[in-house]
């Protein structure tokens, strides 16, 4: 089972329901006795860095997200993606969960921002895993993006500039394009990462 | 590089799919939810739904397609038309929409393009333009194309943008319905005024009028209806002379 985390941030019937198509059984929950009981963890997230992140502190999830992390596949959607840095410069500076080094602040493009639409994946060859979804096209709506070191990009994208789409820290997973509305391949890549994330965990065990 | 959108949209009356030809005459056509899921499984890369229910039932009928829309599609969608408060965004919006279309409304009350914006984020609010060709200039206009509002569309074009709109769909009240391809003078004038994604509407009647859309103007997406529901023509027939002709699409 997924747990995914409600701390109300709109709709998150559509990341459910791409679970679902997946064949995992999803909770919409916000208790720790129900996030023990899940495989992976996904923090969605819409809007900006700066509301997220005040409702993550306000619900007291902050402490919790971070044990989660420390042990369970962490999985961040579009804005939970940008939360996993250490801050964020969307209406002010704010601190980020720090999961993964970096911050997150405005693309600097000449093209139009927000960057909206279907986008193609530029896979790097440090994460096997991902090779097959190279070149496919996943849908992006934003204007901010993760400034992250290389290491952690498992896939980008090209946009006037490059946009990290996928970032992976051990079991710690961002995705900054929406994979529940990116048709078929948006779930193959969801399930890649929930491989992926979980691949992590079981390496980390069986040190 | 960003693909190209090709985008189908559904007319729903009392929650069936209607057309009309420059809006007067109204065809039946069948079931929202259905087709969507249909078009999204052929390729389209968006779908926008516009609601031309004039009663309350037809609207709340419009929030059970658009739940059920969003359990049964997996692109993005739109929805417009009867979205007139800051409520009926968050009504559509919480229901699984993943953005909403304000047109005569935000004209009547610029603030609801504004507050939209701060509420949801721009990138969930699209302005829709209805422009059609005057003397001196292009006016907007409302009710189907019957009112003229005396404002210049390009103006409102770029007050939609700096109120914080992300998107504009821009719909030519000349071209809509008549299938002799986009308003191209039109398309190019208001993407060259703005600096968010403008969709393209109104005369599409062939894959050609697509291509031609997006090598003669730098428009982001463009936006058909009849075309496809008729069956004259496939998305992937669409997508297919897009790709002949070098537009960059998604092959899906």
């Amino acid at each position: 089972m997924i747990a995914i985390v409600d701390y109300g941030v709109g709709n998150v019937a559509s990341v459910a329901n791409a679970c679902k198509q997946l064949g995992y059984e999803t909770i919409l929950t916000d208790k720790k006795e129900e996030f023990e009981q899940a495989t992976h963890i996904i923090l969605p997230g819409v809007g900006s860095f700066r509301a997220a992140m005040e409702e993550i502190e306000r619900r007291n999830l902050h402490g919790l997200l971070l044990d989660l992390a420390a042990r369970k596949p962490f999985i961040g959607i579009c804005v939970g993606m940008q939360l996993l840095f250490e801050k964020g410069f969307e209406h002010g500076e704010t601190e980020g969960l720090g999961l993964i080094p970096g911050m997150v602040a405005k693309i600097k493009t000449s093209y139009l921002l927000p960057h909206i639409g279907w986008n193609a994946l530029e896979v790097t060859d440090r994460f096997p895993t991902y090779t097959k979804h190279d070149g496919k096209h996943v849908y992006f709506v934003h204007s901010y993006q993760a400034y992250t070191s290389e290491e952690y990009i498992v896939a980008s994208t090209e946009y006037g500039t490059n946009i990290p789409a996928i970032v992976q820290k051990d079991n710690i997973c961002g995705i900054q394009f929406h994979p529940e509305k990116s048709e078929k391949i948006g779930q193959l890549l969801l399930q890649s990462v929930f491989e992926s994330s979980q691949q992590a965990i079981s390496k980390e065990e069986s040190k | 590089m960003i693909a190209k959108r090709i985008i189908p949209c559904l007319d729903v009356k009392d929650g069936t799919v209607v057309k009309g030809t420059n809006f007067v005459s109204l065809r039946e056509l069948g079931d929202p939810v259905a087709m969507a899921a249909a078009y999204s499984k052929s390729g389209a890369d968006e779908i926008v739904f516009l609601d031309i229910s004039a009663t309350h039932e037809g609207r709340s009928t419009m929030m059970d397609i658009v739940r059920q829309t969003a359990l049964h599609v997996f692109v993005p969608f739109t929805v417009g038309g009867g979205v007139r408060t800051i409520e009926d965004m968050k009504a559509m919006l919480q229901a699984g929409a993943d953005k909403v279309a304000v047109n005569s409304a935000a004209v009547a009350d610029p603030e609801l393009i504004t507050k939209g914006a701060e509420k949801f984020g721009s990138q969930c609010i699209v302005v829709a333009i209805d422009a059609k060709r005057f003397d001196d200039g292009w006016h907007v206009v409302t009710h189907g194309g019957r009112k003229d509002t005396g404002i210049d569309a390009i103006e409102w074009a770029k007050e939609a943008e700096a109120r914080g709109a992300g998107e504009i769909l821009l719909t030519s009240m000349d071209a809509d319905g008549v299938k002799t391809g986009y308003d191209l003078p039109l398309t190019k004038v208001i993407v060259e005024q703005v600096r968010i994604p403008v969709i393209a509407s109104g005369g599409c009647g062939s894959p050609e009028h697509i291509t031609e859309v997006f090598q003669e103007t730098n428009v982001s997406a463009a936006l058909a209806a009849s075309i496809f529901h008729d069956k004259t023509f496939s998305i992937e027939e669409v997508k297919q002379s897009c790709h002949q002709e070098g537009v960059r699409i998604r092959e899906a």
